[in-house]
């Protein structure tokens, strides 16, 4: 099977790269956000503890 | 058993634990992942049926499971949620939630990407899939619920309440194809049987699968892990973490 043929999926090469396509993007995006959004909080929260100790001290 | 219980019960100790366990639920994931794309998309026979345009289960039986294995275990966490008043349960719902909402989209989009070429249409309005988008509109509801409702203590109660009364439509999707005449096949893969399906077409998609489980557990750990430090950033834990800062990233 040449790389062309793969490509082509038999003439369901819509139907079948758009799903897969879909599920890639879908599974990624949804990884990255709650990553970046935990890098954020944590520095957020990390800011605020050195902010109270810097007051009270 | 009891300690077992309250352990995992316990905020900083979940937090540590889901830290570890991280890492590895996503190298299982990208493994097995891995194995079940190449399986799937380069080594698996044509189907004689339905030619190249089959290997869309690949991700689409995957997804379809995972809509409702996510379900259920929310419904499971609403009933100790609701009985126990179980923190960790709650924040388990709002983070799986999202989740397998996006696992039933896709499982609805890709099931239509192969509707289209297969029966000629992206959709009917038959049992198996109007359930499976009743589905969607459930995870939906408890999305809305959660976030609608300030405190979230009360915001977890409704939600669970809504987890647990909408698992009766999970036995609805799985036995809509034997109790009503539907468009979309039967099941392939039963416990009972001997697989309809040759082998170099089923370990890729049970690898798949598999890989989509893990997938889910890293991904529902780290959303967990946002939503403990969220509710939890007042408490002692957190800022005692914050300041040894070793076990926090």
């Amino acid at each position: 099977m040449s790389l062309a043929e793969f490509f082509a999926m038999g003439g369901h090469a819509f139907y079948v790269w758009t799903s897969f396509g879909a599920v890639a993007a879908v599974m990624i995006i949804n990884l990255i956000v709650p990553v970046v959004s935990h890098k954020k909080l944590l520095s957020e929260l990390r800011r605020q503890a050195s902010r109270k100790e810097g007051s009270t001290k | 058993m009891k300690t077992w219980f309250h352990q995992w019960g316990s905020a900083p100790y979940f937090y540590g634990r889901a830290s570890r366990w991280i890492p590895w639920l996503s190298l299982l994931a990208l493994g097995t992942i891995a194995y079940g794309l190449v399986g799937g998309l380069v080594l698996a026979p044509v189907d004689y049926q339905q030619g190249q345009g089959y290997r869309i289960i690949f991700v689409h039986v995957p997804s379809a499971w995972m809509s409702m294995f996510i379900y259920t275990s929310m419904a499971f966490a609403a009933a100790i949620a609701l009985i126990w008043r179980m923190k960790i349960a709650e924040v388990y719902i709002s983070a799986a939630a999202p989740i397998g909402a996006s696992f039933t989209f896709l499982a609805l989009l890709t099931g239509s990407l192969w509707g289209k070429p297969m029966w000629g249409t992206y959709w009917v309005w038959d049992a198996r899939l109007t359930s499976e988008l009743i589905l969607l509109f459930l995870y939906l509801g408890v999305i809305g619920l959660y976030s609608a409702i300030e405190d979230k203590r009360s915001a977890a109660r409704a939600a669970s309440v809504l987890a647990l009364v909408g698992v009766v439509n999970i036995p609805i999707i799985h036995y809509s194809v034997e109790w009503w005449h539907t468009l979309h096949q039967g099941a392939t893969i039963t416990k009972f049987d001997k697989p309809s399906m040759d082998t170099a077409m089923l370990w890729p998609l049970l690898s798949m699968a598999l890989g989509f489980t893990f997938y889910f557990g890293a991904l529902v750990l780290v959303r967990m892990r946002v939503g403990l430090l969220q509710r939890e950033r007042y408490s002692r834990w957190v800022s005692d973490m914050l300041n040894s800062g070793g076990s926090a990233s």
